[in-house]
């Protein structure tokens, strides 16, 4: 079979979708070749997750044409998509977290003999599956126990199970480890080697350039370039998304005082099965200090976050804000006297997805002026403090009264790092603070963070993006089996190097 | 654009209904009867003024039931016990009732204050069995229902009973004195001769007012509603997930216990055996109606004040009375798919309504807000 007489696997022709008030994709036109890594870019808001939407049937285009394999498609439902051979794994993950992997993959397309489900045919698929690709994954394992780059890999098998040749992935590596995004790649270059043609959204652009075979630029719900990596840099990408430069986090003169913002004294707990999850975790934030944290997912960092929320119970050690021993109060106080929280995780943790963005702003500070008078909602005072933060945090919406799951991921990021600094926290528990959001709004983030900062605030920062916590943090430790493990220097230390000490080599070294 | 949607929100219970009447048709054709007649005289006796009377009458307590249920719903805790609460609330409060004597409005809002207790006691077990042994509400409030008929029947037979006459074989509780019962309302709407329009209509609207307030405008209500749409979240933004079940069971309880006051106050004065019974179940299926709306629950349970009361004459008609129940079952599940499809069909006329917008619009609108 020549390269030249095969049609592009999928080519959209003036794709345009409209949402009210909002214009998604305008006249979009999209090349991608059957067995290449193609790789989409482009702000928040700019139309990515829609336009995959599109080409998996979860979306009618409002006008435009869909060919696969040169064929002119009309989906009706991802069904549809699923026969043509589309798999498609969505920026928010959407497994059942009490069921098995083997369940889960198998949900919907049980293999089945007189309406009884083989479960022993399905676990052997999915072995030689996750195999053949270089996943190890154990079918019979809980999805609730899986770290998230475990997750991920399952969404994935569950639609190679399904026999999707067109892998379509939003935004796979923004929940990952540098580690894991590594594998996450290997497994692509063996999809690729199959012959399975990879479409990936992304907002680290050193990985798009690194894997990509073609990348496709949007801007504005319009596609404005098709680039080879070959012929452009990071900061070109970043110019032709966003019109400007590619921006890093850096810090800069240091402005950490003596007084103690939140300090941890000690702190065990145990998980949900009675195991060990943090044991002795002792570091102190101060005023006008980031402290940032750095683990491999599943190291302990959710368990201490929740313990120092007060969502979960310690089995031993003491939390103090200030000079106030807090380990007993509950979410609420802590919030009310002054800790903010950027959950990790928008959907599960952070959003009331049907309701309107401005009952979405106050959720955490309903107790609070310009939210509540006393007993009763101030609806007038919520709606201009959330039309504050759609200003000020740059969130992409229509008005205060759209609910929050008609923004795109990042700008519903956006509106809950707005909501939880706008109300002039003491301290700041971020996790992933920056997930999902684009180069130019990251940049936005992390000069409010550094503000804040200067004028004061605690951080606890916890990221998987290393050069977040390298560039913005002042103290640096590393969580590795439930305890701090290491106290690097945020100046002087590599991702390289980081990542060693997340993988539990080399801990004993600057260990504090 | 408005009136079609106020137009489309419509749509949803006028189809349930059509299909509730063309199923009970069928129902009625099978048996030989005919619909058009059944029907018409249900109509005709139905909208008579003592009827309408009769409707409010039987609508009021429905109501209650079906707040008790909807203030549960909305943060996905399931009161089935309503009915337990609601019965053994009236026993006692028609026993305390009638063992004092005070001034009227004391004595009155003394009765009403031990059935809003009893029922939010009544509840609230279920709540903290919740919360401390992780029983679900489910099933505890079903069990309770079955103790509290249990009890109440013990305490009806051995403690609270009054002396009978001789030929009297219906055991109650003692009567309550003139000044703990509750004036009907006639005299305010000049409908006098007609039979008693309960008093109890207006704390009936009163409780609703202060149901859609509670829920929609205030703190707890807040808390209440995210606590249903996304629990996780809800306790990450400070909710305690314990305290709001106890609260929330209590004053699910507590209006539970406000749902036979009114027959007790305006037409039984006692707790007898043939106080009605099924309101609590029956509050289910209202707040489902109404969509956990407090405007929506008050429709359904005039609907269903107004089903039982016109199908009294079918007997007349020589029409199995149960007809009735084949009717409102349809309603209820037929109304649950209409919404859905009604929301849909919203759902596609704003997509086109934006899109129309957008098209005038200059290209300049593209991607961003409109
Ligand atoms: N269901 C919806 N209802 C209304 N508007 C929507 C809906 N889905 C998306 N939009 C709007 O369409 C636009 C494009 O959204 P989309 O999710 O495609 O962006 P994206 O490029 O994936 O952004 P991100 O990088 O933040 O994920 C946004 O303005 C968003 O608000
Ligand atoms: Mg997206």
């Amino acid at each position: 079979m020549s390269d030249r007489d095969r049609a592009p696997t999928v080519e959209l022709r003036g794709i345009t979708k409209r949402f009210p008030g909002v214009v998604a994709n305008q006249d979009v036109d999209l090349l991608v070749e059957s067995g290449e890594i193609h790789a989409v870019v482009g702000e928040n808001g700019a139309g990515k997750s829609t336009l995959m939407k599109v080409i998996y049937g979860m979306q009618r285009p409002d006008e435009g044409t869909i060919l696969i394999n040169g064929e002119d498609v009309h989906f009706r439902s991802p069904k549809d998509a699923i026969e043509a051979g589309i798999g498609m794994v969505h920026q928010h993950f959407m497994l059942a977290r009490n069921l098995t992997i083997l369940e889960n993959v198998i949900l919907g397309a049980e293999p089945t003999v007189a309406s009884v489900i083989r479960f022993s045919e399905a676990r052997d698929r999915i072995r030689e599956l996750a195999g053949g690709y270089g996943m190890a994954l154990d079918p019979d394992r809980l999805v609730e126990n899986l770290a998230v780059g475990e997750r991920q890999r399952v969404e994935i098998l569950k639609v190679l199970y399904r026999g999707a040749r067109i892998l379509i992935l939003d935004e796979p590596t923004a929940v990952l480890v540098p580690q894991e995004v590594q594998g996450l790649f290997a497994s692509l270059r063996g999809l690729k080697r199959q012959g399975v043609t990879v479409i990936f959204i992304s907002h680290k652009l050193d990985e798009v350039l690194e894997v990509a075979d073609t990348i496709t630029v949007m801007r504005g719900g319009r596609t404005v370039a098709a680039v080879k990596p070959a012929e452009v840099t990071a900061h070109r990408l970043a110019e032709l998304m966003v019109g400007s430069e590619l921006p890093r986090p850096e810090i800069r003169e240091s402005t950490v005082t003596e007084t103690v913002a939140l300090a941890v004294e000690g702190l065990s707990l145990r998980g949900d099965e009675g195991q060990e999850v943090l044991r002795d975790v002792s570091f102190r934030i101060h005023c006008g200090e980031v402290v940032g944290i750095a683990g491999v997912e599943g190291n302990g960092q959710s368990e201490l976050i929740e313990a120092i929320m007060g969502i979960r119970a310690v089995e031993g050690g003491v939390v103090r804000l200030g000079e106030r021993d807090i380990t007993a109060w509950r979410t609420r106080s802590r919030r009310e006297s002054g800790i903010s929280y950027i959950p990790e995780d928008r959907h599960s943790r952070g959003l009331l997805l049907s309701a309107p963005l401005w009952e979405n702003a106050m959720l955490g500070y309903q107790t609070r002026p310009p939210f509540s008078k006393g007993f009763w909602i101030d609806r007038q005072g919520a709606r201009g403090r959330t039309s504050e933060v759609i200003d000020h945090f740059r969130v992409m919406a229509p008005s205060s009264e759209v609910s929050a799951h008609a923004l795109s991921g990042g700008n519903q990021q956006k509106l809950i790092v707005g909501r939880e600094m706008t109300s002039g926290p003491k301290v700041l528990i971020a996790a992933q603070p920056t997930r999902g959001i684009d180069v130019g709004a990251q940049a936005a983030v992390w000069e409010q963070i550094k503000q804040a900062r200067g004028a004061g605030l605690g951080v606890l920062l916890v990221s998987a993006d290393l050069e977040e916590l390298i560039g913005l943090s002042d103290t640096l430790w590393v969580i590795y089996g439930g305890r701090l493990v290491a106290h690097v220097d945020p100046r002087t230390v590599t991702p390289e190097e980081l990542g060693g000490f997340m993988t539990g080599a080399g801990a004993a070294e600057e260990s504090a | 654009m408005t009136l079609r949607r106020i137009g489309l929100g419509m749509l949803a219970p006028a189809s349930a209904l059509i299909l509730a009447l063309l199923v009970s048709s069928a129902a009625l054709l099978l048996i030989e009867k005919s619909p058009v007649d059944a029907f018409s005289s249900m109509a005709s006796y139905g909208t008579t003024t003592d009827s309408l009377i009769s409707i409010v009458n039987r609508a009021v307590p429905l109501f209650l039931a079906g707040l008790a249920v909807a203030i549960g719903f909305k943060m996905n805790l399931f009161n089935i016990g309503v009915e337990g609460q609601y019965r053994l609330a009236a026993l006692l409060a028609a026993s305390v009732g009638a063992a004092v004597t005070l001034p009227a409005p004391l004595h009155i809002a003394l009765i009403v204050t031990v059935g809003v207790a009893v029922g939010a006691v009544w509840a609230g077990i279920p709540g903290v069995l919740k919360v401390t042994r992780g029983v679900h509400e489910v099933i505890s409030t079903i069990m309770m229902n079955f103790i509290a008929t249990g009890i109440s029947a013990y305490l009806l037979a051995n403690y609270l009973r009054a002396e009978n006459a001789p030929n009297d074989l219906i055991i109650k509780t003692p009567p309550i004195p003139a000044s703990g019962r509750l004036p009907a309302l006639n005299g305010l709407f000049g409908l006098t001769d007609r039979p008693d329009l309960f008093g109890f209509v207006t704390m009936a609207v009163l409780v609703g007012l202060g149901y859609y307030l509670l829920v929609w405008r205030t703190r707890f209500g807040f808390d209440l509603r995210a606590s249903g749409l996304n629990p996780d979240a809800a306790r990450v933004s400070g909710v305690h997930p314990g305290g709001m079940v106890i609260r929330t069971m209590l004053l699910s309880g507590g209006i539970a216990g406000l749902v036979g006051m009114s027959d007790l106050l305006g037409f039984f004065h006692r707790y007898t055996l043939d106080f009605p019974v099924g309101l609590g179940f029956t509050g289910i299926a209202v707040a489902l109606l109404g969509r956990n709306h407090p405007a929506g629950i008050a429709l359904g349970a005039l609907l269903f004040g107004f089903i039982e009361r016109s199908a009294q004459i079918l007997d007349l008609e020589d029409v199995p009375k149960e007809i009735i129940v084949i009717m409102q079952g349809v309603i209820i599940l037929s109304v649950v798919i209409a919404y859905e499809v009604v929301r849909r069909l919203i759902e596609a006329q704003e997509v086109r309504a934006a899109a129309e917008r957008t098209r005038a619009a200059s290209p300049e609108a593209t991607g961003v807000p409109a």
